[in-house]
């Protein structure tokens, strides 16, 4: 299904947390709403679901307006951040819930929920557990019971809420992949909640950065991470090196190298990643000299922090091999050259 | 471990072995003949016939009180949030005096019941009355917490799910507050159970009528006979005990999700 939002506020006690909104979410697509907390992403996904309701604007299910139809109508699978399971029922009956309200006209016969509940406990790898109660199940076992409830109910979109938020690192990542694999077999319109960077651009088919209520870039995570359309989501995403830089007519000198400025003249900020400063033992043309003061084995990437005279610190990340064949350690004084920068004139 | 039962022994146990022994003092012929007193039994149907009755109004009402206490915002809603727990600390003889004399038939209440043929003060109706005056902070109290711990996403995902209000707080909200619930119930029961001060004001006190156990127990001690008062409160006792079993063992059964 496709979601349209139309020009979509919505403010709590005079604070906007969702600011004249517009996205278009295509049919079968896994879109990522990552943002800072109070950016706004998990207002708008709740004004999706129909847990909120927006002070203006439209939202459109397949180009018909759903703004006003309540939560129940609008078959949307919701998965909470903390789960939100009925702790009083057991796994099966917790997934059975969604066919068991149903109208009576439209309700399943017991056979029919049976089979369904078993479905789903094999499509979310929980056979076996069905009799369990949700005190006794792990929080990534609570998760995929939450998922499957959502999913017993033949959604047209699944609206996950920071839906790893809760987890371990290790359990964490496995759920990722676990839900890309679903998402691709399901083909099911996807949008969730995020504040993890790494977790929207692993899983994400495409990323919409929030900041304050508004949208500051909406694209597929390589051309999210490599052009971030400005500071905001530059730092936002990954790390990054934030360099002042002095224009000097139409150039910029940015650690030591020479940029040209198109359009504003003068001062602003230069943006580096780790990964794009080349380090050498010896001066190159362009290159500026600097102090390693300390050195991070993060296992495949070597994070080395270095000083620079009359700058603010500058991070740099390499492959392992390449640190290996530099053979550089603290205390070392060594030479940068940014292979690429990003110019964002101050306004 | 070994303190909780010496405690238990010297404040409970121990004074309800000296009263089994003593309601056995003019032997079992009297204790049997105290136990099948007409008299005895219709006291012991009214304090525990009136008591479940109480304690069930209480329970509804109860958790209707602390719905509204959790879930809405109203102007004075600390004074009666206070004002729950003031039965409580209402000495029992204020309580059932006020009680009187509004049910009475030129009290308050009772001047517009009466005409109704609606008799309120002096009969078993007064006992409930003052019974469920008595033990309404016991399910407002025990509930409200369980309610406001109450996440909402719970509801939400039950309402995302295609439940209706009514679904979801038949089928959510009610199965999670019940033991809560049951605890606030067995509590108020056995308060009104036990209940004497507020009581023997409003209830006329007619013996076979509205003549209830604790004060026939009073009666008893009034003309010595000792051993017939404490027959009188080992029956209420067994009683009392194999109902908070009951109860018990039904909560036990409500939060069986709650084992491991």
């Amino acid at each position: 299904m496709t979601i349209t939002v139309k020009g979509v506020a919505k403010e709590f006690g005079g604070f906007r947390a969702v600011d004249d909104l517009d996205l278009v979410i295509h049919q079968g697509e896994l879109v990522a709403l990552l943002g800072p907390s109070g950016s706004g992403k998990t207002t708008l996904l709740r004004i999706i679901a129909g847990l909120e309701f927006p002070d203006r604007g439209q939202v459109l299910f397949n180009g018909d307006d759903a703004t006003a139809r309540a939560v129940g109508e609008r078959a949307v699978g919701f998965v909470f951040q903390h789960y939100a399971l009925f702790r009083h029922m057991t796994v099966f009956e917790n997934i059975a819930f969604g066919l068991r309200v149903k109208p009576r006209a439209q309700r399943p016969t017991r056979a029919a929920i049976a089979e369904r509940v078993g479905e789903l406990l094999r499509l979310v790898q929980l056979e076996g557990m069905a009799h369990r109660y949700p005190t006794q199940l792990s929080g990534g076992q609570r998760q995929r019971v939450a998922l499957a409830r959502a999913l017993a109910i033949e959604p047209r979109v699944l609206l996950l809420d920071e839906p790893f938020g809760a987890l371990d690192a290790q359990v964490r990542k496995d759920l990722r992949r676990w839900l890309r694999r679903l998402h691709q077999e399901m083909g099911l319109t996807s949008v969730f909640v995020t504040h993890d960077q790494e977790e929207a651009l692993e899983l994400a088919d495409r990323v919409v950065v929030m900041n304050k209520g508004r949208i500051e870039q909406i694209g597929a995570p390589a051309e999210i991470y490599d052009r971030p359309a400005n500071p905001f989501v530059y730092e936002f995403l990954g790390q990054v090196n934030r360099v002042p830089y002095r224009g000097e007519g139409n150039t910029a000198r940015v650690l030591g190298r020479s940029f040209a400025l198109e359009g504003a003249a003068g001062d602003g900020i230069a943006y580096v990643r780790p990964e794009e400063i080349e380090i050498s033992r010896e001066p190159r043309p362009d290159s500026v000299p600097a102090l390693v003061r300390h050195v991070t084995a993060l296992g495949p990437v070597i994070r080395i922090d270095l000083d620079l005279e009359g700058s603010d610190p500058v991070e740099v990340s390499l492959p392992p091999a390449r640190w290996r064949d530099l053979c550089v350690a603290k205390g070392d004084a060594v030479h940068l050259r940014p292979a690429n920068v990003r110019i964002f004139p101050a306004a | 471990m070994g303190v909780t039962v010496t405690y238990l022994s010297l404040i409970v146990l121990i004074p309800l072995a000296a009263m089994f022994v003593r309601s056995l003092g003019d032997g079992p012929a009297h204790f049997l003949s105290v136990a099948t007193d007409p008299r005895t039994l219709a006291a012991l149907r009214l304090s525990f016939g009136g008591a479940l009755i109480a304690a069930l109004i209480n329970l509804v009402m109860g958790m209707l009180v602390a719905w509204v206490l959790v879930r809405y915002p109203f102007p004075g809603k600390r004074l009666l949030d206070a004002a729950v727990d003031l039965p409580f600390a209402l000495p029992t003889a204020v309580a059932g005096i006020t009680l009187t004399a509004l049910f009475a038939g030129d009290g308050w209440i009772g001047q517009f019941l009466e005409p109704l043929g609606l008799q309120v003060a002096f009969t078993p109706v007064g006992v409930v009355v003052a019974m469920v005056f008595i033990g309404l902070p016991f399910v407002v109290r025990t509930v409200e917490p369980v309610l406001a711990d109450f996440e909402k996403e719970v509801e939400e995902a039950a309402a995302t799910l295609g439940a209706s209000r009514l679904q979801t707080v038949v089928r959510v909200i009610l199965p999670s507050i019940l033991p809560a619930a049951l605890t606030g119930f067995a509590l108020a029961f056995a308060r009104a159970v036990g209940e004497y001060g507020s009581v023997i004001f409003i209830a006329g006190n007619m013996p076979y009528q509205s003549e209830i156990a604790p004060l026939l127990i009073v009666i008893r001690l009034e003309e010595f006979d000792y051993s017939g008062a404490a027959a009188v409160g080992v029956l209420m006792l067994l009683g009392a005990f194999l109902l908070l079993l009951l109860i018990n063992l039904l909560q036990a059964w409500s939060r069986s999700y709650e084992r491991r």
